[in-house]
């Protein structure tokens, strides 16, 4: 509530004038936070712009716990929870949400498993019903059959994503160069084929039992709600869900490059592409910040340098881009271009090392520094008006507090990226971003039958 | 160990003051009663947006809209022309107009807007498509001023630079080319084109043909631009933290002494699509493909149909959502597909409807089978509680589709393009919940034909024809990439 009154009077002062920079404007993302007796973390933020809420469920489990053999078990596992729980039917979960206008959705990366439930403010106890029954009771109804289906849609969404995507196989090659073997970020979230056929209801059983319990969870309501009313339903449904054994967090040891791993596959493509990809720090560590704005300075926007030189001025390349990968057991940095006809790889990646040892030995110009660090600056506020979804606040919130962050580390994190100076982004990248340890993966084209 | 897998189509510093709850009294006593789904409480108060309706002196119109949750606001300036007023053989101009809007302006250069936009902030794009163009501004608020300088530069004068018009000419036909890679672009263009045919409009995505990106010349942009770009043409919305009383003269300021130099250039009408008479089966071979990107359908409806509630609700039901039964047939029954859906693609003139999924190779034939058996299915009577499902997904979720004020910008655009009434929000529920069983199936019987469906599927000819052909759907040709798109 602190959030909308300061900036509706910002927002009134500032226009007659306008034109001047505004003063720091504080993302304040006011919570309530509480623990329930069996470990369950719950925080709730209101927001009653529209009367909507999305109840967000972090399981703090993701492909990294799983073992070789098995991957994609995480992922499968997500799918799931969709199917029903002892009190709620095959099908019916989907179907009393969208019979109350909500939608839902959830994800697994390496580190985490994500849940959504987006609603009219009026469908909250309905969702949490839902939310606490698959929370407490999925096994009781789990049968082998449930398994198998599931088996064959997350068969068919890796062959949607992967096998038959155009350079859909690169990110599984580039995993596996980068991390070492036995590393649970060398292999892909969604699993292999023999893995996902491998996978038993034994397994599914196994899982659950290990990892989904309300100690092992974070739930976030943000939205139009009743703060008290909203923690007394939460403690309602989920207060009887007992604790589940404690997990260890997954482990690995750091991995480093030492050296360039290079390799060249294949696809049914036109064009060869070129990923380059780096080990870097782990979310949020030292580091993480100054490399988002290397890969800004680097390829967004017609003026960053990869983008000017390789698609603007020399057009060689069709594309490039450069992102920061932020994960909880360590990044990875990626810089990606396809070659237009006529040109190659090699020219590319000379343009490419060229910038890098640049961007290595000299400190961005202040301009550049000013043009990321606004963009980013107003992608924090633009942030602020969604709750739900992927990317609203209350899947942001319980990314913070898992990452161990309060829930409200907006302006901090924000504050990460304003302090930064043009040498620490320099530093960054002579630090992190090496010519001589990295992956080098090239795609190339199939011959043509 | 990338970011992964959603599941439909589609710090380490500072402590939490957090109040631990020791099993608190209300929630200790007694267990809830999970035997049935607590039941609904009423349906919340949306509070529609009042739309301030307001004109510059030159008589652009400008909708504002108050939204003052953050200092940002959206400034969209929505022109009344898109890829369906493409002369007759220049498919893409409308969308090369667009995409050259800020690639040189006024005085500026292409790197000086896109380094003056990112300096405020701001985001600014400009994109065309079928039945409009819209150059789209969302800045913080402060900078609003400066970064309508720009946009008026970009809006109002561009130059269309014969260096950059080449470079987006290449761009483009390497896009073009690369579409031709990726199995779930090759269906959707070939659908289109075995649908609409190579001559009308909607055959043919609103980029254009390799053909007709080479021909494009700045002077048909620059007419193109002249002719549709003007003032009694084009349309403001504004939504976020500011008030008509400050926004409007800043529009004023920046857009006020916008004229028109020539006559408004008469928008063209899209011909309705002669309509497919008979089933027919379009095998395109992508040799080795683990999946078969399939396409049914045939020429749908316009936006102004009087049927768009009822077909709103058909398509729920069909393949709208998650429970929608191409879904639950072809995914949660089958597991032959990640996801099926369909859609009315409802334009000024009659635009696709297609029901859509990529199945595994080896299901293929099965897969077509059973989208057969949803689309002839939808055709018979829905059950009520079928039908009260699908309805209330619509109805109660229509308030998400105002909470951030880029959806209520898009939301608003649609009223403009379409012309649609004043009212039409406050009616839109009243409007779905008044569909009856009846209407569906009208509209169904009326809009979904299947015996007169064409069928892409985008495969592994060599595995997958045999099954298609058994299915005995009519005639079945066969055609490589290059033959179902042209050379």
């Amino acid at each position: 509530m602190r959030l909308r009154i300061a900036l509706l009077l910002v927002g009134l002062a500032a226009l007659p004038a306008s034109g001047q920079s505004p003063p720091p404007q504080p993302l304040t993302v006011a919570y309530e936070q509480f623990t329930l007796a069996n470990g369950l973390n719950v925080i709730l933020h209101r927001d009653t712009s529209v009367p909507v809420a999305s109840v967000n469920v972090w399981y703090h489990v993701g492909s990294a716990n799983e073992r070789p053999g098995r991957t994609g078990l995480a992922h499968l596992f997500e799918h799931l929870m969709f199917e029903g729980s002892a009190h709620v039917a095959e099908g019916e979960f989907d179907t009393l949400l969208e019979a109350a206008g909500a939608t839902s959705n959830g994800s697994t990366d390496s580190d985490r498993t994500n849940y959504f439930i987006d609603l009219p403010a009026n469908a909250l106890e309905l969702t949490l019903f839902l939310e606490s029954d698959r929370m407490g009771y999925l096994l009781e109804t789990m049968a082998p059959a449930r398994v198998d289906g599931q088996r064959d849609v997350v068969k068919n969404e890796r062959r949607q994503s992967y096998e038959n995507r155009p350079y859909g196989m690169a990110s599984i090659e580039i995993d596996r160069m980068l991390w070492p073997p036995g590393h649970p970020y060398s292999w892909p979230t969604i699993g292999s084929m023999e893995d996902l056929t491998a996978a038993s209801y034994d397994d599914i059983v196994a899982f659950f039992e290990a990892y989904y319990a309300p100690n092992n969870a974070s739930l976030v309501i943000a939205g139009d709600i009743d703060l008290a009313r909203t923690r007394a339903v939460v403690e309602k449904w989920f207060g009887e869900i007992p604790r589940g054994p404690s997990v260890q967090p997954a482990a690995a040891p750091p991995a480093v490059l030492t050296e360039v791993r290079r390799r060249t596959i294949t696809d049914q493509v036109r064009l060869p592409r070129l990923y380059l990809a780096w080990v870097t720090p782990r979310d949020y560590a030292p580091g993480t910040a100054a490399l988002d704005v290397a890969a800004s300075v680097l390829a967004d926007g017609k003026n960053s340098r990869l983008y000017r030189r390789l698609v603007y001025e020399t057009q060689m390349a069709q594309d490039v881009t450069a992102v920061q990968q932020p994960a909880a057991l360590g990044g990875s940095f990626l810089i990606v271009a396809t070659a237009r006809p006529g040109h190659t790889i090699a020219e590319i990646q000379t343009v490419i090392d060229e910038e890098l040892d640049r961007l290595s030995r000299e400190p961005p110009q202040t301009r550049e520094m000013e043009r990321v660090l606004n963009q980013i600056q107003a992608s924090f506020y633009r942030s602020m008006e969604r709750v739900g979804g992927f990317g609203g606040k209350a899947n942001q919130m319980n990314a913070y507090y898992v990452a161990g962050a309060s829930p409200d580390f907006f302006a901090e994190d924000l504050a990460r990226y304003m302090s930064l100076s043009a040498t620490d982004v320099q530093a960054a990248a002579m630090r992190w971003l090496p010519p001589d340890r990295r992956v080098e993966l090239i795609v190339e084209p199939e011959t043509q039958r | 160990m990338s970011a992964e897998s959603s599941r439909v189509l589609r710090a380490l510093r500072g402590f939490v003051l957090a109040a631990i709850a020791i099993g608190s009294f209300l929630a200790a006593q007694e267990r809830p009663d999970r035997s049935k789904p607590p039941a609904l409480a009423p349906p919340p108060q949306l509070n529609l947006p009042s739309i301030e309706k307001r004109a510059l002196s030159n008589g652009v119109a400008v909708w504002v809209v108050e939204a003052h949750e953050v200092p940002i606001v959206q400034v969209s300036l929505v022109i009344r022309a898109g890829a369906g007023d493409d002369p007759p053989g220049r498919f893409g101009t409308s969308s090369l107009t667009a995409a050259m809007l800020d690639e040189g302006a006024g005085a500026r250069s292409a790197l000086e807007i896109a380094d003056a936009i990112e300096l405020l902030g701001a985001d600014l794009s400009t994109a065309s498509g079928f039945d409009a163009s819209a150059i789209r501004l969302n800045v913080p608020v402060a900078q609003l001023d400066a970064a309508l300088a720009v946009t008026a530069d970009v809006a109002l004068r561009p130059t269309f630079p014969a260096a950059d018009l080449e470079r987006l000419r290449q761009e483009r036909l390497t896009a073009l080319l690369q579409a031709r890679d990726d199995p779930a672009s090759i269906a959707a263009m070939a659908f289109s084109r075995v649908v609409f045919g190579r001559e009308h409009r909607y055959g043919t995505g609103a980029v254009g043909t390799e053909a007709t990106v080479k021909m494009l010349s700045a002077d048909d942009l620059r007419a193109f631009h002249a002719g549709y770009y003007q003032p009694t043409n084009a349309t403001f919305i504004v939504v976020g933290d500011v008030t008509a009383d400050a926004v409007v003269p800043r529009l004023e300021k920046h857009f006020g002494r916008w004229s028109a130099t020539g006559a408004l250039r008469k928008a063209l009408t899209v011909p309705a699509a002669p309509q497919l008479t008979a089933r027919q089966t379009y095998i395109i071979d992508k040799p080795d493909a683990e999946q078969s990107q399939i396409r049914i359908g045939w020429v749908g409806v316009p936006r102004a149909t009087p049927d768009f509630f009822p077909l709103l609700v058909l398509n729920t039901v069909l393949g709208g959502s998650f429970t929608s039964r191409l879904n639950q047939n072809l995914r949660e029954e089958h597991g032959y597909a990640y996801g099926a859906s369909s859609a009315f693609d409802m334009r000024l003139s009659a635009g696709p409807f297609v029901a859509a999924a990529g199945v595994q190779t080896d299901k293929t034939a099965e897969a077509i089978r059973e989208f057969f058996a949803e689309l002839d299915g939808i055709r018979k009577p829905i059950e009520q509680e079928e039908l009260a499902k699908a309805k209330n997904f619509i109805a109660l979720g229509f308030p998400a589709e105002f909470e951030t004020s880029t959806d209520l910008s898009r939301q608003l655009e649609e009223l403009v393009v379409y012309r649609l009434p004043d009212d039409y929000f406050e009616r839109y529920v009243p409007n779905v919940l008044a569909v009856t069983a009846a209407a569906v199936q009208q509209a169904a019987e009326r809009d979904i034909q299947p015996s007169r469906f064409a069928v892409v599927a985008v495969g592994d000819r060599k595995i997958i024809e045999p099954g298609v052909r058994a299915l005995n759907l009519g005639p079945v040709r066969v055609l490589s990439v290059d033959d179902a798109l042209g050379p």
